[in-house]
């Protein structure tokens, strides 16, 4: 009885992984497929060609939309980080009046819906006159950053012992020379997650990409992957869209199982806690 | 007296660090709000942005009555299209969300166990919710594909179906389509939430049950639950919000599908690709008030706190 219910068990949690893991590796196989040899269902990997990989590129514009992804990510989340710092340092350990209506608005903002800033986005970015480039998208992408970013460090902050602080409050240390001397240096872990987290969010978004920019070299990746398609449905370049799509997922698959840890802890930081 | 003067100077330097971030957040997200409403009031077009003249209501509801005695409604709250996509994503919300929070909740109970494997068991399932939406889209469109998909061949296999599937061109079947996909995506995510609830419940309790010979269904339904449904329930909102402005697998997976459309898809499609900004503009501020009063209501019955105040 006992070895059964461990054997259900256990096929439980096989079934489990593989439906996880079985899209992507679906997608690898597919990705070294070309000609007939894409057509035909094999659960198995059965041809490896490299021929997909070098389309991708010979598409023209695909490192250029990698390069853009990378670039608006990276400047987005450091913009994030460095507004939240200061500011979830106020909300974690300081007591004020509107406090707790503070960082429900925050939350709120990074709740709701981004259609419903679109067209106002839309004229400002046009206004600005960067529309088209990728300020456009650092600009937007901050709507859900920040609002992450704060929320997270600022729940990482309260959970900090109040006597650090106390101890360097009596030594005389300013609010400022508090948060640099202070917490700058037991904040790098939290940072570097929040940072990730916020990063493969600014990695994926689609709806502020498709909208403000209108060129392939301004394109980041997941609009050209979206946008990578034959004139009728018989026509879609399978086998290079999952190259494309392996490409672009691997280096995020692997950032994620690294930190496993740390997203975890980030990611339930926001909901659980408190 | 040293102590009050010393608290005003962290409230003025708490003041002071808060500027640039609420600055940032009213410069991105206070102020394209508040003008997206306002040209859902106007006949603004994407040509003539700065142009746009005050229309009242017009975008929502106007009528007119023709000299024959019939009267003309016009507006979003008289377009099928958009009623179309209000069903759709309500529709797609409850059931995505509700799937998701059971699956999810199993998937965390098993977490929870002790067994061999358990680290690699939860770095398999980070992977699909590492996996950018779009490109998730685009994989599942490949696996549901009605004449080379993989996922016609496993049924077909099985026995389960006697002919191919169109999956995301059907009518009948495209709602289904991206309802796998985003539960497939994002079980992940409220299984974590619920299994940091439940890691949080004490073991003695199940201890205390096991002596006494509690059922283990009984556990389950009068501890289990009841303790994690704080988690629970802070997870359903998360999800709850994200699936009523589901925008990206929507329209990769399923394009132009009316069945599929949903109103932050319809909104766009209004506001960008048919030059009808105003238009647009009205139904993305119904679905921000939609959302807003569904956070409003929640709030109010579950008694949620979200504020993160300690008790």
């Amino acid at each position: 009885m006992k070895a059964l219910k461990s054997a259900a068990f256990y096929l439980l949690v096989a079934f489990i992984v593989f439906i996880a893991v079985f899209p992507f590796y679906y997608a690898i196989i597919t990705s070294f497929k070309t000609g007939t040899a894409l057509f035909q269902i094999d659960y198995w990997p059965t041809t490896f060609s490299l021929d997909n990989y070098r389309d991708v590129f010979n598409q023209g514009g695909f490192f250029r939309n990698i390069l853009n992804s990378v670039l608006i990510a990276s400047v987005t989340v450091c913009l994030s980080l460095l507004l939240a710092v200061t500011a979830s340092y106020a909300l974690a350990r300081v007591r004020f009046r509107g406090r707790g209506l503070l960082l429900m608005t925050i939350l709120a903002v990074s709740m709701f819906p981004q259609i419903a800033v679109l067209s106002g986005l839309f004229e400002m970015v046009r206004f600005i006159g960067i529309y088209n480039t990728p300020w456009a998208l650092i600009l937007s992408y901050t709507i859900f950053t920040l609002p992450f970013t704060v929320w997270v460090l600022t729940t990482f902050m309260r959970d900090l012992p109040i006597e650090i602080e106390e101890a360097a409050i009596i030594d005389g240390a300013t609010p400022w020379q508090i948060i640099t001397k202070v917490f700058m240096p037991l904040m790098w872990p939290a940072l570097v997650t929040t940072g990730l987290l916020a990063f493969i969010g600014a990695w994926n978004e689609f709806l502020f990409a498709l909208t403000f920019t209108s060129s392939t070299e301004t394109r980041t990746v997941p609009v050209a992957i979206g946008m990578l398609s034959g004139a009728s449905q018989y026509e879609t370049p399978w086998g290079i869209i999952m190259a494309a799509s392996v490409l672009v997922t691997v280096p995020i698959v692997i950032l994620v199982l690294v930190f496993q840890r740390k997203i975890v802890a980030g990611l339930t930081a926001g909901g659980v806690k408190g | 007296m040293q102590q009050a003067e010393l608290q005003a100077q962290r409230i003025r330097a708490a003041m002071w660090f808060l500027l640039p971030m609420i600055a940032a957040l009213a410069f991105v997200a206070a102020y394209p709000l508040l003008r997206s409403i306002y040209f859902s009031f106007t006949d603004t077009t994407l040509t003539s942005l700065y142009t746009g003249q005050w229309v009242g209501f017009d975008n929502y509801l106007n009528w007119r009555t023709l000299p024959s005695g019939r009267t003309i409604y016009r507006g979003t709250l008289v377009d099928p299209a958009w009623w179309n996509a209000v069903w759709n994503t309500v529709r797609f919300a409850f059931v995505s969300v509700s799937i998701e929070a059971i699956l999810g909740l199993m998937v965390a109970l098993v977490l929870n166990a002790n067994f061999h494997g358990r680290g690699l068991v939860r770095a398999a399932i980070l992977i699909p919710w590492a996996i950018p939406t779009i490109v998730s889209a685009k994989m599942w469109a490949w696996m549901l594909n009605d004449q080379f998909g993989i996922v016609n061949d496993m049924l077909f296999n099985i026995g389960l179906i006697s002919e191919k599937i169109a999956w995301t061109a059907n009518v009948d079947t495209a709602m289904w389509a991206v309802l796998m996909v985003d539960i497939w995506k994002t079980t992940p995510f409220m299984a974590l939430l619920c299994l940091a609830g439940l890691q949080m419940i004490p073991r003695d309790v199940y201890e205390a049950s096991k002596i006494d010979g509690v059922h283990p269904i009984k556990v389950f339904f009068k501890i289990t639950l009841p303790l994690v449904k704080p988690a629970l329930m802070v997870a359903i909102i998360f999800r709850m919000l994200d699936a009523l402005r589901i925008f990206d697998l929507v329209y990769v997976l399923t394009p132009n599908s009316a069945a599929t459309k949903t109103m932050s898809v319809i909104s766009r499609e209004n506001l960008i690709e048919f030059d009808k900004f105003a238009y647009g503009s009205a139904q993305s501020t119904l679905l921000f008030l939609m959302i807003a009063l569904f956070v409003t209501l929640y709030i109010w019955l579950g008694k949620v706190d979200l504020s993160g105040d300690k008790q």
